[in-house]
């Protein structure tokens, strides 16, 4: 199937007459930039908006899409990612979707070519410039969720800066395995105030989110809450002050480090890769990275 | 004797002194009613009708024109059955229910130790949540509702301290340690979970948690109703030593006139909301003046 008659089937069957550019009305993308700049005005704060019904199920990343939808313009250029691959079902049915209702919008696989990169668990290798914009897809928007099922307590928590039984958390995985078990979602304070769940991306990619130069927009759809990290805002992970926040290391059985099987880049967040031999391979997890970095090296 | 001491002994500086004379809770005239309320509900309640629940508008008058002081270092005794209005009083100095009139004014120090006073009656959410954080503690009847009980033994204690702004994981430890010596909790239970503990051992848990951000007044709902007799006494030796050690002000509330007896030096006997007699423990205990604790009195003797 083509690119334009892909195009002409998603429009014809899910927007009718009088289409959209960018499928939303013209009321919902109002409401959405609305609740983005309130979101980018107090950093991590949850803004609640009216999620709109979009043509997938909720849960496959509408809150991501809605956002991506409101800001793009026919001038941009659009990146989807889905844990580090451009490829995968889901970012393959979102890009042909938003290109599908966004006449114009150019995509690329390229990080340091897309103006909007919408993504889910994870945040590019390659450093991100001032200008770009990532969309996260948020199935939790709320890091006080597991410990308060109360939402009118966890509002309360927030807005008294009690983020006391979180730490608790930290401190029962301190005793039980001697280290933070916590992988992804790990909670992290954005400009000292409000504490987020900076959706399922590993405690890998949390670094870059400290002072970055892009604009970090989270939308949760089936919850129904857009938050933000405005550029060269400050996003610390909870820690205690004499444990400090530590990422993946990838150490091999010799206390090395493993490298990337494809690139041989040492510096990336790897897959592990089980080989129907029982073997193990690693590999990036970042495929844009990884695809530069091999091209790099075999020139 | 008088002026043999003035001459052996130099005289104390006076201002400490008349400082510490001040009460750190006084409360006068406070009054809780549930419900709507209206103009005869305490004249028609408490005292000689023998009831608390107004018969013209169906409010339940909990406490009644309760006043006190409180000094620093005093233990003081709230008795009474159930329904007399003791717990009602201790939730409205933990600031979990507001009073439907009437004042109590609490005398502290702030973060930096210097002299802080704070009407309980009219501080906001914030200050509420400073004072519960930092500066009272609560022991309740059922440890259900003063632990954790998904988390261990020093997750507890250490929820306690990481609301009071400490930041280092190695001295949360060590105080959780040395809370559970002082509690006489075993330290290799640390580790679990206190619904592992027994029933004793899961009150002495409440009151090292309580006892953790090192606060200026402990209030204590009926600590321990439902312990055997063995587990009891330990408990209130460790109240007592703990009292003695820190000289942290507590106010105790029991229908026990055994734990009264053992703590408290004085003693307020509530009965439909109102404080019916006050005084010296032993007094009360000994020449009881009001009808009510005189029956009280001789029926557990």
């Amino acid at each position: 199937m083509t690119a334009a008659s892909t195009s002409s089937t998603v429009s014809a069957a899910n927007t009718g007459a009088g289409d959209h550019f960018g499928f939303l009305d013209a009321f919902a993308k109002r409401e959405l930039r609305r609740a983005s700049f309130k979101a980018l005005c107090i950093p991590g704060y949850q803004v609640p908006y009216a999620s709109r019904e979009m043509p997938i199920a909720r849960g496959f990343g509408t809150g991501g899409l809605q956002l991506s939808l409101s800001l793009l313009t026919p001038e941009d250029t659009l990146k989807v990612i889905d844990q580090g691959a451009d490829d995968s079902v889901n970012a393959v049915n979102l890009r042909r979707f938003i290109l599908a209702t966004c006449p114009g919008v150019a995509a690329t696989t390229r990080t340091t070519a897309a103006s909007v990169i919408q993504t889910r668990h994870r945040i590019p290798e390659t450093p991100l410039h001032a200008g770009q914009i990532m969309v996260y897809q948020v199935p939790f928007p709320d890091p006080l969720q597991i410990i308060e099922p109360s939402e009118a307590k966890r509002r309360r928590m927030h807005a008294e800066v009690d983020y006391a039984r979180l730490l608790v958390r930290l401190y029962e995985d301190l005793v039980r395995f001697r280290e933070v078990a916590i992988t992804n979602r790990y909670p992290a304070r954005v400009a000292g105030r409000y504490v987020i769940d900076p959706s399922p991306i590993p405690r890998w990619d949390l670094p870059k989110l400290n002072r970055s130069h892009a604009i970090h927009l989270f939308g949760a759809g089936r919850e129904k809450k857009i938050y933000a990290v405005p550029p060269m805002t400050t996003v610390e992970p909870l820690a205690f002050s004499d444990v400090p926040f530590q990422v993946e290391a990838f150490t091999d059985d010799e206390g090395g480090r493993h490298r990337c099987a494809r690139c041989g880049a040492g510096d990336s967040y790897l897959d592990e890769i089980v080989l129907p031999d029982g073997g193990r391979r690693w590999q990036c997890n970042d495929q844009d990275h990884c695809d530069s970095h091999r091209e790099e090296s075999l020139r | 004797m008088i002026r043999m001491n003035e001459l052996s002994t130099p005289v104390p500086p006076a201002a400490p002194l008349a400082e510490t004379r001040l009460p750190i809770i006084a409360a006068r005239g406070l009054t809780r009613i549930h419900g709507p309320g209206c103009l005869r509900c305490l004249e028609s309640t408490g005292g000689t009708t023998g009831r608390n629940l107004c018969p013209h508008c169906r409010s339940v008058v909990a406490v009644a024109g309760v006043s006190f002081d409180l000094h620093p270092g005093e233990i003081l005794g709230v008795m009474g059955e159930s329904g007399s209005g003791k717990s009602t009083l201790v939730r409205l100095l933990h600031l979990d229910d507001r009073p439907t009139s009437g004042t109590a004014h609490w005398r502290g120090t702030d973060e930096g130790g210097h002299a802080l006073e704070v009407e309980l009656t009219a501080c906001d959410a914030a200050q509420a949540r400073w004072l519960r954080d930092r500066r009272f503690g609560m022991v309740y009847q059922n440890p259900h509702l003063g632990l954790n009980f998904q988390v261990t033994a020093g997750g507890n204690i250490a929820e306690r301290l990481l609301t009071a702004g400490e930041g280092s994981f190695r001295a949360i430890r060590d105080r959780a340690l040395s809370l559970l010596d002082r509690t006489e909790v075993p330290r290799n239970r640390v580790d679990h979970k206190p619904g592992h503990f027994s029933g004793g051992m899961q009150q002495r848990l409440q009151i090292a948690r309580a006892l953790a951000p090192r606060p200026q007044l402990l209030l204590l709902d009926e600590v321990t109703t439902g312990l055997d007799l063995s587990v009891q006494a330990r408990i209130l030796d460790l109240i007592l030593e703990i009292q003695r050690r820190t000289r942290v002000a507590m106010i105790v509330v029991t229908h026990d006139l055994g734990v009264v007896r053992l703590l408290a030096g004085r003693t307020l006997v509530m009965r439909h909301g109102r404080v019916v007699e006050s005084g010296i423990t032993d007094q009360i205990l000994e020449d009881p003046q009001h009808p009510y604790t005189q029956q009280l009195v001789s029926s557990a003797l």
